[in-house]
């Protein structure tokens, strides 16, 4: 059991600031992520799109951004759990008890919620019949390859993942990459080599088709693919692989009885509280009349939820105001040396 | 000012009466429409407001698609040819009659 003054919920932008804030005003906290590293959608949807709307930097990618916010409160030395997913909260004599999916436990006057639109899950198959196979011989991602040596493996999508791993496999496996356009979203080098195996014949390539349906007697046979058009054919597989990115699911927050509107959590504006003592939520996924889905909001919301958690933390202290250009005690806590 | 016709995958109709210069996503959540769920609020990062256009002279009509929106459409589900997202159809006096389907889920 870790006690901490805070669980931050989410290693974005805005639950990386909130951190910052909380190791300013002398407040320890711990980051739980589902992804297996820090900056959230930033890092996951558009670590080289430049962004132009942070204050005072005119342009900087997500990675950017995500790299000198780690920076920021590298003095503070706060734990981040990262790949992993907060499952249970529990209250407790005004403490919530907090477990995570791999079993780690917290226990924590607050709570801040800071989960964009909830933790990135692959999106799967529309066909109900994948759902059988799933993780067995229909998979999302790749922990080991060496299943694959010598199976027929169909791959669909066209991003760099299902080219990476089509590249890769065809040197073991007998590959089938399946796509539903004849363009790739892939980078340039690999939609070359792709062509390359499609015409020396070491991959089959089909475009313009879609999977129709999986079909095996307890284990998997073939997959059926189907065009707009109506056409349809079935390839023997061993393995079906999908790779049509991440899709964001709210996941366990929506059982933890917090007021929700849509997928987005209620809080008041003063210090981003939730209907629950205790829990704050910032970021995307809270709301209030006004609220912008903008990282520069994700702050301010960080550093008044902050100030929110102080209340709880230490009942007995008074919170005061400091700016860290002139409190000395905040160039302690950063570590500045003068 | 365009009136657009939201379609649910179950068949249900909804119209609304769509400003200029918003999207046709935000005529739907501005109206309470269900079945467009617009997770990143407009800016292309997801696949959450994904609809069709079965009107092939209606598609035709649209503005083009700008480079990405495939890529994100790649990622919805169950992507077609007559695929858009909803959030970068920006709504003229242009888009006045215009119907968008709803897929039968966008996660």
């Amino acid at each position: 059991m870790i006690k901490t003054d805070v669980v931050i919920i989410g290693a974005g932008p805005t639950g990386l600031f909130c951190a910052h804030q909380l190791g300013i005003i002398g407040l320890k906290c711990e980051i739980v992520d589902n992804l297996d590293k820090i900056g959230g959608q930033c890092i996951e949807l558009y670590p080289d799109k430049p962004i132009y709307d942070i204050p005072a930097v005119p342009k900087c990618t997500g990675e950017e951004l995500t790299n000198n916010l780690i920076e920021q409160i590298k003095p503070f030395n706060f734990n981040f759990h990262l790949s992993d997913r907060v499952q249970e909260l529990k209250n407790e004599k005004n403490k919530w008890l907090v477990k995570t999916l791999n079993g780690k436990e917290f226990e924590t006057p607050n709570i801040v919620i800071a989960g964009g639109v909830g933790s990135f899950e692959p999106r799967k198959f529309p066909t109900k019949s994948a759902e059988k196979y799933d993780g067995k011989s229909v998979l999302y991602s790749i922990k080991d390859k060496t299943i694959f040596k010598d199976k027929s493996v169909v791959i669909f999508g066209g991003g760099d993942s299902a080219l990476d791993w089509a590249i890769e496999l065809s040197n073991s496996s007998k590959v089938t990459l399946v796509h539903r356009r004849d363009e790739f979203r892939g980078a340039p080098a690999s939609v070359q080599k792709i062509k390359e195996l499609s015409d020396n014949k070491t991959i089959d390539l089909i475009t313009k088709y879609s999977i129709k349906d999986v079909k095996g007697n307890g284990s998997l046979e073939s997959v059926e693919i189907k065009s707009e058009t109506g056409d349809s054919k079935v390839i023997k597989a061993d393995y079906v692989l999908g790779f049509f990115g991440l899709i964001m699911q709210l996941g366990p927050i929506a059982e933890w009885g917090l007021n929700l509107d849509k997928k987005t959590i209620p809080v008041n504006t003063e210090n981003f509280e939730t209907n629950k003592k205790g829990i704050f939520a910032i970021g995307d996924i809270c709301t209030y009349p006004g609220k912008l889905k903008l990282i520069l909001s994700g702050f301010h919301e960080g550093a008044l939820a902050a100030r929110g958690c102080f209340k709880y933390a230490r009942p007995d202290e008074k919170y005061r105001f400091e700016f860290t250009t002139a409190s000395s005690t905040i160039k302690d806590r950063l570590g500045v040396k003068e | 000012m365009a009136k657009i016709k939201y379609i649910e995958f179950n068949g249900t109709e909804h119209e609304a009466d769509v400003a200029n210069g918003l999207s046709v996503m935000e005529g739907a959540i501005q109206n309470d429409i269900p079945g467009i769920d617009a997770d990143c609020g407009g800016g292309m990062s997801c696949a959450t407001c994904h609809v069709y256009i079965n009107d092939d002279d209606w598609f035709k009509k649209l503005p083009e698609k700008e480079m990405g929106e495939d890529d994100m459409l790649d990622q919805a589900f169950e992507p077609k040819s007559n695929s858009r997202l909803s959030c970068q159809l920006i709504v003229s006096d242009d888009l006045d009659g215009l119907t968008v389907h709803m897929p039968e889920k966008q996660v």
